[in-house]
């Protein structure tokens, strides 16, 4: 794929690419040490092969990799990862990229990452979705066989997507629902941070496993909390201070877009943390309700301006330790046995002291007590 | 018995009269409990300084001191200022008649200073650089701690220089029996020739000669700054802990705290002189000194209403009385402080009580435990760090306190065994038996 350094500037400086590899490994929530080896595996000669697919979509996974602003994470993708098919991206056509696909499958059978873009059409024998005159259907039970992991990036591959949107024509599925047989990650999103996918795919080289997933089959690195939990307005929903509607004053204000639609008390995603483009922005951040597209049961299936259930109105306790926990040591029994034994017997050397003193001055001898020091 | 004196004048010129060694074995048993429970204690220090303050203690970020301060210094000082009091007395209000107490005075309140420096050293975390201290340029003049140090380290020598007579009269006075038999025992070996040392030390009992009436003639100055010292650091040591007004309880923080503290370690100095006297009379088989100590009896009661009437004054003025009455756990250490204080003064005013022995011991024992209880409330007791802290000293690093207290009490013993430092009995040498 020489021809895409021509494209996205001449290939990616050694400078980008270790910022890249410790952008990455700190998605995937590995401490910095861990860069390294993540840099060393994106270099590793023996790397496996990435063959990606395209079904029903609309390519906005492949743009949103493809179009950052800062070509580090697109070059990475294409240049580090070998990346042998993919079919926006390759220069060939036709019986020559058909027989690439081919050659690639064979010649890396058990070892190449699939990664598929889009949903799959079931009905008809799945009719409704061909490339080189194969259904998806087909093509991907023939590609899924060879693949060490399979990765489904966005909504449609994960779930269905738009496709599978009542009353779902075309009765699209999402990869998980055909595939049984071989490990899937879901990397969802309408379209997912770029970073969860590079993550994902380096973490799988650096680690030779899958990271750890949730049930919905996404990366728990990158989708293991609520985007509320780290929205820079949770503190408006904290005091109750909602935007009462686009354009007015308290949306103006930044306000908590709860009331406007946003599905970020319901959506599991890093969005409120990574965030998209390379600057820093995302929807909330530019006074848009989340829709909670990495969610299956959201996105395409309730309104945008539906208010979710917030099953957890306060805000969650595992804040900062300033809790009630007991710091510092306090008594052991032994030192105040040790303690009490000893002001006891003090106590007892003076009593008994007083007792033997004389109560009234003589003149003569005193002091016939004890030959010890009493304590005081 | 002690009626029928010349009046001594000042300084330590009529030593020789005053004052005499107490002639007894110095192995006692209790020389051997005091002398096992420093090493241990001195142990337990050396294990400090190896691994770190953890090792020994349960000071954490909360309670960055704990009993060694709050004892060692802040209770320690305190205790040991019965050279201050008694000082106080003799050449402020011209009281000659109690001169013969000061020198026991003295060198207790020198054991106590002295150790209470060197707990210092124990408890800071960063002792390596304690140096900076003796760097001018390094010193923060407008800081309270800064004080508390100068003045106990100045204090320290000022009265290693007042217990110097008694060192240079026994230099001159003594014939070397101690070291004669020593040096007869083993002579010829760890290079020691006898009658080159006898004559080195010889000489040094002649220096003494030369030293002693110089040293008379500016000990008054030297006694002027003993005065002014503790002075100085007591009502400091109340003021370094203003700065906790969130965290000392509100029975115990006022603006009046450095008043406080001077006024207590007057009248526990005077409590800790009587009970001196008392326990090393008992000890060591002497006729009680009934006369000066139902002296100083009498001015106690005083110092301790006054203090007593600055204490409800205040809580009255700032409205804590009901906390006082609240009876909770602080509400009962103060009024056990309180009521300790208060009991024992109540006592003393009775002058029929203040003639014998054992109501002078219990009454300075009571007096002197509410004293220092309410140094323990104001440094740790009342004093709570914030939510979930909490702090009990270890065994081990309470062991170190006992060991160096224990260290105090055998110093005395030995100094007062080798050293004139209690007061000479007149008419009857009693000398125990061996």
């Amino acid at each position: 794929m020489s021809q895409l350094g021509h494209f996205f500037g001449n290939g990616i400086s050694r400078r980008d690419f270790i910022k890249t590899c410790v952008a990455t490994t700190a998605v995937m929530g590995l401490p910095f040490s861990m860069a390294a080896k993540v840099a060393e595996a994106a270099q590793a000669p023996d790397r496996p092969p990435v063959i990606w697919l395209h079904f029903q979509e609309c390519t906005g996974c492949s743009e949103s990799l493809l179009r950052a602003n800062h070509p580090a994470p697109a070059t990475l993708l294409l240049e580090m990862i070998s990346l042998d098919y993919h079919e926006t991206l390759m220069a060939g056509s036709g019986h020559q990229a058909e027989k690439s696909l081919h050659d690639s499958m064979k010649a890396n059978h058990g070892k190449y990452i699939l990664i598929v873009e889009g949903a799959i059409p079931t009905k008809e024998n799945g009719i409704y979705c061909k490339v080189g005159g194969k259904t998806a259907l087909e093509s991907l039970r023939k590609a899924a066989e060879g693949a060490a992991a399979i990765i489904s990036i966005g909504t449609c591959a994960s779930y269905g997507g738009i496709q599978a949107a009542p009353p779902n024509p075309t009765g699209a599925v999402g990869v998980r629902d055909i595939i049984k047989d071989k490990p899937i990650i879901n990397i969802p999103g309408c379209p997912p941070s770029p970073y969860n996918l590079l993550s994902t795919v380096l973490y799988f080289l650096t680690f030779k496993k899958l990271p750890e997933l949730d049930e919905m089959g996404r990366p728990k690195f990158a989708y293991g909390r609520r985007i509320h939990e780290h929205c820079e307005r949770r503190p408006h929903f904290d005091a109750g201070r909602f935007a009462k509607a686009f354009g007015h004053e308290t949306h103006a204000q930044g306000y908590c877009l709860y009331k406007l639609g946003c599905k970020g008390p319901a959506t599991y995603a890093n969005c409120s943390v990574q965030r998209f483009n390379d600057v820093g922005v995302w929807p909330v951040s530019v006074g848009h309700p989340c829709i909670g597209c990495t969610e299956p049961d959201i996105l395409f299936r309730t309104a945008i301006a539906d208010k979710v259930q917030i099953h957890e109105p306060t805000p969650f306790d595992s804040y900062a330790p300033v809790d009630l926990k007991d710091k510092g040591k306090g008594a052991s029994p032994v030192t105040t046995g040790i303690l009490g034994l000893a002001a006891g017997a003090a106590l007892g050397a003076g009593a008994m002291m007083a007792r033997k003193l004389p109560d009234a001055e003589q003149p003569a001898e005193h002091g016939q007590g004890g030959d010890h020091e009493p304590k005081e | 018995m002690l009626k029928n004196r010349r009046k001594p004048m000042m300084g330590g010129s009529m030593s020789h009269d005053e004052y005499q060694i107490h002639k007894a074995k110095i192995l006692t048993p209790a020389f051997w409990v005091l002398l096992t429970l420093t090493v241990i204690g001195f142990a337990l220090i050396a294990v400090r300084f190896i691994w770190g303050i953890g090792a020994v203690s349960n000071l954490s970020d909360g309670y960055p001191w704990g009993i060694w301060i709050t004892y060692d210094v802040a209770t320690g000082t305190a205790i040991a200022c019965g050279g201050y009091a008694v000082a106080i007395l003799i050449y402020i209000r011209n009281k000659m008649h109690y001169h013969p107490l000061i020198r026991s005075a003295v060198l207790t309140s020198l054991f106590g200073y002295g150790l209470a420096g060197f707990s210092v050293m124990v408890d800071v975390g960063r002792p390596w650089n304690a140096y900076n201290f003796f760097v001018p340029s390094q010193w923060q003049a407008n800081s309270a701690m800064f004080e508390v140090a100068l003045c106990v380290m100045a204090y320290t020598t000022v009265l290693a220089i007042e217990f110097l007579p008694a060192v240079l009269t026994r230099l001159q006075e003594t014939n070397w029996s101690r070291a004669r038999s020593f040096l007869e025992k083993y002579h010829g070996r760890f290079g020691l020739d006898t009658p080159v040392v006898l004559e080195k030390l010889e000489k040094l009992g002649q220096r003494a000669l030369w030293l002693q009436p110089r040293l008379d003639k500016v000990l008054i100055f030297v006694i002027v700054l003993g005065i002014t010292l503790p002075t100085m650091h007591q009502s400091s040591l109340g003021s370094l802990l203003l700065i906790a007004s969130t965290k000392l309880y509100p029975l115990w923080h006022t603006g009046f705290l450095p008043l406080l503290f001077l006024i207590n370690c007057m009248f526990i100095g005077y409590s800790i002189a009587i009970l001196e006297s008392i326990i090393s009379s008992y000890g060591f088989k002497r006729p009680f000194e009934i006369d000066q100590l139902s002296g100083l009896a009498s001015i106690t009661p005083y110092l301790t209403s006054i203090w007593l009437c600055v204490v409800v004054g205040d809580l009255v003025w700032r409205g804590q009385v009901a906390n006082a009455l609240r009876f909770d756990f602080y509400s009962a250490f103060f009024l056990l402080e309180f009521g300790l204080v208060a009991t024992g003064s109540l006592l003393l005013f009775s002058k029929k009580r203040r003639q014998s022995p054992r109501w002078l011991f219990i009454t300075a024992v009571l007096i002197v435990l509410g004293g220092a209880l309410y140094r323990f409330n104001v440094y740790l007791i009342g004093f709570n760090p914030g939510q979930g802290w909490r702090y009990f000293p270890s065994l081990a690093e309470l062991m170190i306190t006992v060991g160096i207290v224990a260290f105090e009490i055998l110093g005395y013993q030995v100094l007062v065994k080798l050293f004139p430092v209690l007061p000479r009995l007149h008419g009857h040498e009693v000398v125990e038996k061996v």
